[in-house]
């Protein structure tokens, strides 16, 4: 049984769907009047955060918190953090301090799994690199199925991912656990913005689809990438990708619009959401919290790895 | 060899929440202010059974069902899946809550149930319901309305339905 949660492909469709079965326990905790539950009173948790990420941090802690769990929380610049020797020492140190499990955030693919030779903690993956980001898709596919009343599947259901898949550990993990659950998914994005092995079916054009998916999910977009010589000039990024009012406009009525925040109003975004109905977008922040709680409670608090012993 | 040995029919289940939904119509003088809920899984059926007989005697009463894996005092110790959800229809400031479960063993989901209860408000009071009680309690609680006692020892185990309820005892013992 799992003793980590660090990528949607090594958790496993088995692993996947009884995370999703537990999120849908959380969301009725976090419905009652005092969404607190003992469930893992005197356990630790420490979010281990090398690059900035408010949201994802304030979401884990209040996650943690909501089980009852005691959390720590230590942030570096990466910058001021070099790989190697520090990393090793920070996660030794914090071991010892009697940690139960780690959320970490790094901005280098493949940190969640080096830190397991320094720590008998459990691991997190919270964002590394351009890798993985696995519960934010958890909470993306919890979402969906919340929204369209399915709880074990979404075969049939075709989802058009927009932006810069290429760089993008949303796209990449968010793409796996659609699959896995049987959903169709289209990476729509400029040829620069997409990945040299496709995972998907690859659409140049925003306009080719938006009218038929049920759901359409747009990435953020890093301003900086925009100025880069990777993405075409601003005016025809928008022309081509950008949710426009008249693109929402088109978006079937039962379709659902994600974001995974924090949006770029007026880069990928140029409508405001809270004017289009079939917004989930603050769903996926309300989400977020269960999800979260899944999975800590699922590592921490299940038992499920006790038959191993 | 596993000893199977049926105690109670269905025509004995059937008049014991007969006889539990008059105790509570008459313990509470009505049932105004009455919420059942049903502890997952075992107590489900029986909460809602239970709230079919008060509804036919009396008027029709709220029934949920609370989930308390999360307030076990065991959670590490043995594997925990939570079930099904919690399903609390009502406000239950104010109200009289009945807890309903089909056996009643240690008392430790009883607790359990009373910490999860609270964090959904503070109602005037709570009473416990139960098909079965078996004895071995391990904290100080106790039903307000019983089936039926069944004494029983700890190698057996006791398995409950509308279709009656059987004794297991496990070979050997």
């Amino acid at each position: 049984m799992a003793k980590h949660f660090r990528s949607i492909d090594e958790a496993g469709r088995d692993h996947v769907i009884r995370l999703l079965n537990l999120t849908d326990h959380m969301a009725e905790v976090n419905r009652r009047l005092h969404p607190k539950v003992p469930a893992l009173r005197g356990r630790t948790v420490c979010n281990l955060f090398f690059e900035d990420s408010t949201r994802t941090r304030l979401s884990f802690d209040l996650a943690a918190r909501r089980l009852s769990a005691d959390t720590l929380t230590f942030t570096a610049a990466s910058s001021s953090v070099n790989k190697g020797e520090s990393l090793r020492d920070t996660v030794e140190t914090l071991s010892a301090m009697g940690v139960d499990a780690f959320v970490v955030r790094h901005r280098s693919s493949g940190v969640p799994w080096q830190i397991e030779h320094w720590t008998d903690a459990a691991i997190v993956n919270a964002g590394d690199g351009w890798h993985a980001h696995p519960t934010q898709a958890l909470l993306d596919a919890y979402t969906i199925m919340q929204r369209i009343g399915r709880s074990t599947d979404l075969d049939g259901l075709e989802v058009a991912i927009v932006g810069d898949i290429r760089h993008s550990r949303v796209a990449r993990s968010t793409t796996e656990v659609l699959r896995l659950l049987g959903a169709r998914v289209v990476h729509v994005a400029p040829a620069t913005l997409l990945p040299p092995h496709p995972i998907a079916e690859q659409i140049g054009d925003l306009d080719e689809v938006i009218d038929r998916v049920d759901v359409l999910y747009m990435l953020r977009m890093q301003r900086e990438r925009m100025d880069s010589a990777l993405v075409p000039a601003g005016v025809e990024y928008v022309e081509r990708f950008a949710l426009t009012a008249e693109r929402a406009r088109r978006l079937r009525s039962d379709a659902l619009l994600m974001h995974p925040g924090p949006m770029n109003r007026g880069v990928e975004m140029l409508v405001d959401p809270s004017e289009v109905p079939q917004s989930a977008i603050l769903d996926q922040v309300t989400n977020g919290i269960s999800a979260r709680m899944a999975v800590l409670f699922d590592l921490l608090g299940s038992g499920t790895g006790l038959e191993d012993q | 060899m596993v000893h199977r040995k049926q105690v109670l029919g269905p025509d004995d289940v059937r008049r014991a929440v007969t006889r539990m939904a008059h105790e509570v119509i008459e313990r509470n003088r009505g049932v105004d202010t009455v919420v059942l809920l049903g502890m997952q899984r075992g107590g489900v059926w029986l909460a809602e059974q239970l709230g079919d007989e008060i509804s036919r005697i009396a008027h029709e009463v709220p029934v949920g069902a609370l989930d308390v894996s999360l307030y076990r005092d065991d959670i590490g110790l043995r594997p925990v899946v939570p079930g099904a959800t919690s399903n609390v229809p009502v406000d239950v400031d104010s109200a009289t809550v009945v807890l309903v479960d089909d056996v009643l063993f240690t008392g430790r989901t009883v607790r359990a149930a009373l910490d999860a209860v609270a964090d959904y408000g503070r109602p005037r009071s709570i009473q416990l319901a139960v098909l079965v009680d078996r004895g071995h309690r391990e904290l100080p609680i106790r039903p307000d309305f019983i089936g039926k006692n069944l004494p029983t020892s700890l190698d057996e185990s006791v398995e409950v339905s509308a279709e009656g309820v059987v004794i297991v005892e496990a070979a050997g013992s």
